[in-house]
């Protein structure tokens, strides 16, 4: 589709709370990129972490809270992988039969991820201003199978000439991180981190850049603890400070 | 204890496992590799992963019909047909038929449904020999265990402590961790079982309802021995695993194997449709199918669960799920663990024994991508966590639904669609969080026994949006 | 029991999943010729360590006779077919003939403990797989090919079909299915120690598939 005049551009209650830089950085790229960013003060959240852990009317209350943001029909852009996934693939399921169900398939056939965003309708051009380093790059289980994306956020580190992305073993399995998951199962959560940061340790990176900070949230928060470990940062901020 | 404490217990006994930790990353990723190798072209794999999702779920809408069909033509060919609701009667139908027969030992080829019904252990009760004949099987029927895996039974053990295993029950023979040799050994000891049993019992891998034949698929010959040599053959299997037509085997034959063990075909395709006929000289005199329910046909009613029937049984979900490989096949307790376990076990045994299963679970997907037949596995999961904690009546007939309900878990849902349904409630809870971030604490819980505290951003998104001068319409 | 069986269909009829309509595509005809099949034959039964080899259509006997021997391999077992009849009349002297010509209860010790190998022909070979496929009948029975540790197969070079889909349809199994059908793919094996691959464990240990042309 050619590029639009202007977006939404949808927080997720995760960056809106503890990662608002990099939900900025977001924003930025696109405005920079000629297009106008809408974003609703009212929006709150997609109503994921209650859909897993199957309070759906719970799940639908807030996601339907959402419906009056977005009603213009522009794109939906989405900073997380696994937020997009949810209103492009699981709102259809929660919303089914509902009064509103057109107005939320409405919603979720005009959301994208970010990087998609970036690749697909922009086609950003980007020129690499920083200094050589390395950097490996995690793709959450929702960017890479629910919503497809991971070779978007590749092809954007692609076009940065200083950095070379290196490739951890088990690139695609999960960090542990699954939302409440890592609350509940909390021990096999740890195990799973564990594998993780142990790979990602592993190829000397520097940073490691994700679509998703819900997964950076967990892989970042135990390379903290563990006390080493490369540095983490949401691909939208990675990408701003890296063309700036 | 409840099944949520039971099932941490457990969980905390493989996670203290290292031995068993390695021996199942090890296993997961050699056979990961090997099927990916199976299907290096994408698109082919996704056109196989169609054919076998229609054939699979066009034979559950004709279900019963089928069933009639291939009990009839069963029936014409000589197998005597048996079908049995529960466990308990599926066991007593077999062990009438070997009493009838005077049966005292039975060679067992593979089967989970035969774990399902726990059969072994029911005829032994009664004075019958089983052996177990797949070294899988008959290894942790030594160590006196339950599989921990569907298809790859003693998956969990290296081959020193199979070794430890062989030496315990067979002093006579030296010891050894040689793979070569250990088989060899196991080969001799089941050759005389095979020889000389009463009977053999055997799953089936499809059922074709077009021409009243039974499938098996194996790699060790154990298969068709305990259908071959013994005077008779009884096979039990799950009312879901007809087809209608042999043109459906080979696509699923084909997917099945690859799947399963990254093999193009396994060594040996049995196709079974009658009994010794008067002028053959072997094969059982005598062949018996046991069609087992116990809960498939109550799942059946479920327009949406009813997709978990179309299983074939492959393991591929169990081999690519992230967390299986942390916790091993026994950490589940049930008969089937990962992926398939946590779909069906709920289903079977209700979820107020096995609903617990759905927290082990990060919906990664990794078991949907990989699934043959297409079967939605994290869909299907996220069901069943809805019904675990909804206590509204509806026309499912699972059982067991609320029994996960806490009041105190629903009570901080309610207040988060309070929260996060309100803006300026939201936005007013958010200005505490950022501008009060000092005080988070550096204790969260479970979170921070392996991560660090998360503390919140100086300003929210939604501030910095207005900041920067972002337009909100 | 009837009850057991009039319950479960009844549940099963209380409700109609939708059908699945993608229609059933399998297998599009890969155009193999005969030189193909037997290429993609030997290396899939190669891959496993099955031996193939290519013998004329009159010296296959001859070919048995000499490699036998060399492998000190003397209790043949064969059965009443045009194959054993075959073999029976050109064997060499220094072969010890059993034929399979009684119930498996009157000599069931002799068959597992003193036959080193097997003759038994083939219905058809299967191309991609790498598959013999056997139809066990009186002439020739089921424990054949599987008991003795060594089974020697003879395939047809002109029965050798693409795959098992193709087979099925050509020769119209659905109007009929024999007592057992077997595809047979490698000699035994099993994996289940340490995923390890070893072979020999219930089935032959070794397959020789002949190819006669």
């Amino acid at each position: 589709m050619p590029a639009p005049e202007k977006v939404y551009f949808f927080a997720t209650c995760l960056i809106d709370l503890m990662y608002p830089r990099a939900g900025l950085a977001g924003m930025q790229l696109i405005k920079r990129a000629g297009v106008d960013v809408i974003f609703p003060q009212d929006q709150t959240c997609c109503g994921q972490p209650a859909f897993n852990s199957g309070y759906r009317e719970e799940a639908l209350a807030v996601a339907r809270a959402q419906l009056a943001c977005f009603k213009c029909d522009i794109p939906v852009v989405v900073p997380s992988g696994s937020c997009a996934g949810m209103i492009k693939h699981h709102w259809p399921e929660l919303f089914e039969g509902e009064a509103d169900e057109q107005q939320a398939l409405d919603v979720a056939g005009r959301t994208y991820e970010l990087t998609e965003f970036l690749v697909d309708v922009l086609d950003v051009r980007l020129s690499d201003l920083g200094t050589p380093t390395r950097i490996a790059i995690h793709t959450s289980c929702s960017a890479r199978r629910e919503m497809g994306v991971a070779d978007r956020i590749q092809s954007l580190l692609a076009q940065l000439d200083k950095v070379e992305v290196l490739t951890q073993d088990r690139e695609a399995e999960c960090c542990g991180f699954g939302g409440t998951f890592a609350v509940k199962q909390a021990d096999i959560a740890g195990a799973m981190v564990k594998d993780k940061t142990d790979a990602l340790r592993a190829t000397g990176a520097e940073r490691v850049i994700s679509q998703d900070c819900g997964c950076l949230m967990n892989i970042g928060g135990a390379f903290e603890h563990q006390g080493d470990g490369p540095a983490t940062q949401h691909v939208a901020e990675f990408l701003l400070e890296r063309t700036s | 204890m409840n099944q949520t404490q039971e099932f941490h217990h457990r969980i905390d006994d493989a996670l203290h496992n290292d031995q068993l930790r390695r021996n199942f990353r090890s296993a997961m990723s050699g056979v990961m590799a090997r099927r990916a190798d199976q299907f290096p072209d994408d698109d082919q794999l996704q056109a196989l992963r169609e054919q076998a999702q229609t054939v699979r779920a066009n034979s559950l809408v004709r279900q019963p019909e089928l069933l009639e069909r291939l009990e009839q033509k069963l029936t014409a060919n000589g197998i005597q047909v048996h079908w049995a609701e529960s466990a308990e009667q599926a066991n007593t139908i077999i062990h009438g038929i070997l009493k009838g027969a005077d049966a005292r030992s039975v060679v067992k080829g593979k089967s989970m449904v035969s774990e399902e019904t726990e059969l072994n252990h029911y005829l032994e009760q009664r004075g019958i020999e089983v052996i177990e004949s797949d070294l899988g099987e008959y290894i942790i029927q030594l160590a006196k265990e339950p599989p921990s895996h569907i298809v790859m039974p003693a998956v969990h053990k290296n081959r020193f402590e199979v070794a430890e295993l062989f030496r315990k029950f067979h002093p006579d023979i030296p010891y050894t961790d040689d793979v070569d040799e250990l088989t060899q050994t196991a080969r001799e000891i089941l050759r005389t079982r095979f020889a000389n049993a009463d009977a053999g019992v055997s799953g089936v891998n499809f059922a074709v309802a077009e021409t009243g034949t039974l499938c098996l698929v194996e790699n060790e010959g154990n298969g068709r021995l305990s259908t071959t040599a013994p005077r008779l053959h009884i096979a039990i299997t799950g009312v879901e695993k007809v087809v209608e037509k042999l043109s459906d085997v080979p696509p699923l034959l084909e997917i099945l194997t690859k799947s399963a063990t990254g093999q193009p075909i396994t060594t040996y395709f049995n196709m079974i449709s009658r009994p010794r006929q008067p002028d053959e000289l072997d094969g059982p005199e005598a062949v018996h199918l046991v069609l087992l329910d116990n809960g498939r046909s109550r799942i059946r009613v479920d327009e949406e669960l009813l997709d978990t029937l179309r299983c074939i049984r492959c393991g591929a979900c169990i081999n690519h799920c992230p967390v299986y490989v942390q916790l091993g096949g026994h950490a589940y307790g049930t008969v089937y663990p990962g992926p398939i376990g946590i779909a069906l076990e709920p289903q079977r045994l209700g979820l107020d024994k096995a609903g617990t299963l759905t927290s082990a679970c990060t919906m990664c997907g990794a078991c949907g991508e990989v699934c043959p037949v297409k079967i939605p596995l994290p869909k299907l999961i996220n069901r069943l966590r809805a019904e675990a904690v909804n206590k509204r009546r509806t026309t499912t007939p699972l059982t067991g639904r609320g029994s996960l309900r806490k009041p105190s878990e629903a009570t901080i849902w309610k207040l988060w669609q309070q929260l996060n349904s309100h803006p300026r409630l939201y936005r007013l809870f958010t200005l505490a969080a950022t501008r009060l971030r000092g005080l988070t604490p550096g204790k969260l819980g479970a979170w921070t026994r392996y991560r660090s505290a998360p503390k919140p951003g100086s300003r929210s998104l939604h501030e910095l949006a207005r900041q920067e001068g972002f337009s909100h319409e | 029991m009837s009850e057991a069986r009039d319950r479960i269909l009844e549940r099963l009829r209380a409700n109609r999943p939708h059908e699945v309509s993608v229609p059933l595509v399998y297998q599009k005809a890969l155009g193999w010729d005969r030189e193909q099949c037997i290429a993609s034959f030997s290396e899939r039964m190669q891959a496993v360590r099955g031996e193939v080899h290519r013998v004329g259509r009159n010296d296959w006997v001859d070919w048995i006779n000499t490699e036998m021997a060399s492998r000190h391999m003397s209790r043949a077992l064969i059965g009443r077919s045009t194959i054993a009849e075959r073999f029976a009349a050109g064997a060499s002297d220094a072969l010890e003939l059993t034929c399979y010509d009684r119930k498996i209860e009157e000599w069931k010790d002799t068959l597992f403990h003193e036959i080193d190998f097997s003759i038994t022909g083939s219905l058809a070979g299967l191309a991609e797989s790498g598959s013999l496929v056997l139809w066990p009948d009186a002439s020739e029975p089921r424990l054949m090919s599987l008991v003795p540790p060594l089974h020697i197969a003879l395939l047809d070079a002109d029965r050798l079909f693409e795959n098992f889909a193709q087979l099925i349809e050509k020769e119209n199994w659905a109007a009929g299915m024999p007592t057992n059908a077997l595809l047979i793919s490698g000699p035994s094996k099993t994996a289940d120690i340490e995923q390890t691959l070893a072979y020999g464990i219930h089935g032959p240990k070794q397959l020789i598939t002949l190819i006669l042309e």
